[in-house]
């Protein structure tokens, strides 16, 4: 796919807690198309400890709008800028970048998400849904305040939750909720984004029942378009870049 | 009309713009964001005689104005680059010149026997300044004697142009300069990177799975540009300056402190198209300063 560097319009920057927020992003002409589990690489000026970009999953594509959606989890100086970006500020990507997540061959869909990497799960979402899909999401959070955009995903399929802290949904991490602990599933196809942990655990309950599993990995990166080498994964077939073999990949070709 | 063309000791480049190795893949990752044929050339990938994979993830840091890396030479040999990348990139309207680098003498003397014979490569660049590998690499650019026993055994087999890399964590870069001229460089490309490390205070742990890294970035860029001075004042042969280099200004501060030519790296991960827009304001810097070719800026800072 092209790839390619442009201004966007900040329209929105709407806050959904402490750390979280959502930013919608307008493109200044048509957006190309962008698939479930890309990525954009965002350049956050006026910080001397901001000098790369930032890698952030694309959470939602209004094709009509020419709009996309950013969920930023602020945990640094370069996430916590772009937390302060304010309508009418420019916002200057690379993009779209990395591979996608793949069709399901059957409707039994499951996708398991922790913390900010539940964002490129509701892109994928939709694109179940215009294939006539109806997924089961599984997200999981440290507590209630971390369960973010759930309307979003309710509007997709039925939506299972965790919390660390048990002040929503079932006490504990994904692995522990119910939908994971039956001997006999009802899935074909587990797409996973989240905390490593989570999803080496995902993966290999994944392995255990013969379900296909497919993890989008985060690893730190400085161009996101395979010139620097910086972000690779070990794989069966050795070193292989996050940014532009992944971000997502088979778990099973992945050295967990 | 502002003439941009820079003869690099018979090396002809369009203008003096190149791209350094290690931070522009092949050239190809670049062609969606703009044509690399407008560049004075390209510096490919570190290439090796044998498959390497490079160092363990995590292999980057983020540092104040600038980035460690520790990626280790990553590539999968020349055979493999003759096969299936030559033949990829081999009519590309510029200069692509391969940067070799090896652990023995032997290996770099084999590699560029190979790359000899590519007709499209009109020069390599010997890396003998990566920080990043075990065994040779770095090791050969902080002697004097073992910087000229790579770059005299190079030059005996390769019969083009022979561009030499050099490392900045030497103590004193112009002797080492003046060596590799003597040794028959045809021309001194400056600054690897500088060796470094970063630590995480939360975990303390080192940010690198190396422990050290490669420093570069705009960090580098006053080292960077004393060192090119330096060499300058002791070798006859070209130089092409590299350190930090963000836009024109610093290109031009380069050419300034004695660069015939630069090379960007950091900076197009930042900014893809960064090199095309250097070309540019090279051109506007000139015929706003009265320069008609780029060539008369080069060593003409006023003392």
């Amino acid at each position: 796919m092209k790839k390619y560097i442009d201004d966007f319009k900040v329209i929105k920057n709407e806050r959904l807690n402490h750390e979280y927020v959502i930013l919608t992003l307008k493109h200044p002409g048509k957006l190309p198309a962008m698939l479930p589990g890309q990525f954009v690489e965002v350049r956050v000026d006026n910080g001397p400890n901001t000098f790369l970009r930032r890698p952030i999953s694309i959470h939602d594509v209004d094709v009509e709008a020419n709009t996309m959606k950013l969920l930023v989890q602020e945990i640094g100086e370069g996430t916590r800028l772009m937390g302060q970006l304010q309508e009418g500020d420019i916002c200057n990507l690379v993009y779209p970048l990395g591979n996608s997540f793949s069709l399901p061959a059957t409707n039994r869909v499951l996708l398991v998400g922790g913390g900010c990497g539940i964002a490129p799960l509701l892109l994928m979402g939709r694109h179940l849904k215009a294939n006539g899909i109806k997924p089961q999401f599984l997200l999981g959070a440290r507590s209630k305040d971390g369960l973010i955009a759930l309307d979003a995903f309710q509007e997709l399929g039925d939506v299972h939750m965790t919390t660390e802290d048990g002040s929503a949904g079932t006490k504990g991490y994904v692995i522990h909720h119910p939908v994971m602990r039956t001997q006999s599933p009802e899935i074909d196809h587990i797409y996973t984004c989240g905390p490593e942990a989570m999803m080496k655990v995902v993966a290999k309950y994944a392995k255990n029942h013969g379900i296909k599993c497919e993890v989008s990995l985060e690893n730190s990166m400085a161009c996101g378009f395979g010139a620097c080498l910086c972000c690779v994964a070990d794989t069966l077939d050795g070193h292989k870049c996050t940014c532009t073999d992944g971000p997502v990949f088979d778990s099973t070709y992945l050295k967990w | 009309m502002v003439d941009l063309k820079i003869d690099l000791n018979g090396l002809e480049l369009k203008n003096p713009v190149m791209t350094a190795s290690g931070t522009f893949g092949y050239g190809e990752e670049f062609m969606d964001f703009f044509d690399i044929s407008c560049l004075g050339g390209v510096l490919v990938k570190g290439t090796t005689l044998e498959h390497r994979e490079g160092n363990a993830y995590p292999r980057m840091a983020e540092t104040p104005q600038g980035m460690l890396n520790a990626v280790g030479l990553q590539n999968k040999g020349v055979h493999y680059f003759v096969e299936h990348i030559y033949p990829r990139i081999k009519d590309y309207q510029t200069n692509m010149l391969v940067n070799v680098s090896g652990s023995t003498i032997e290996d770099y003397i084999a590699t560029a026997e190979v790359v000899n014979e590519l007709d499209n490569i009109p020069g390599i660049e010997l890396n003998i300044s990566c920080p990043n590998v075990k065994e040779g690499g770095m090791a050969f650019g902080t002697s004097c004697p073992s910087a000229v026993s790579v770059v005299e055994a190079v030059r005996k087999v390769y019969k083009k142009h022979l561009m030499v890399k050099l490392s900045p964590n030497v103590t004193n870069i112009a002797e080492i300069g003046a060596a590799v001229e003597g040794a028959g460089a045809d021309s001194i490309s400056l600054i690897n990177t500088l060796l470094g490390m970063a630590i995480d205070a939360k975990t303390r742990k080192p940010l690198l799975s190396t422990i050290t890294g490669g420093l570069s970035g705009p960090a580098v860029k006053p080292v960077a540009l004393r060192m090119v001075w330096q060499v300058a004042q002791a070798v006859k042969v070209p130089i092409v300056g590299m350190g930090g280099i963000m836009n024109t200004t610093d290109a031009v501060e380069f050419m300034l402190a004695g660069a015939s030519a630069v090379q960007v790296g950091t900076a197009n991960f930042i900014d893809p198209c960064v090199t095309a827009k250097i070309v540019k304001g090279l051109e506007q810097y000139c015929s706003e300063n009265g320069f008609d070719k780029v060539s008369d800026l080069v060593g003409a800072m006023e003392i």
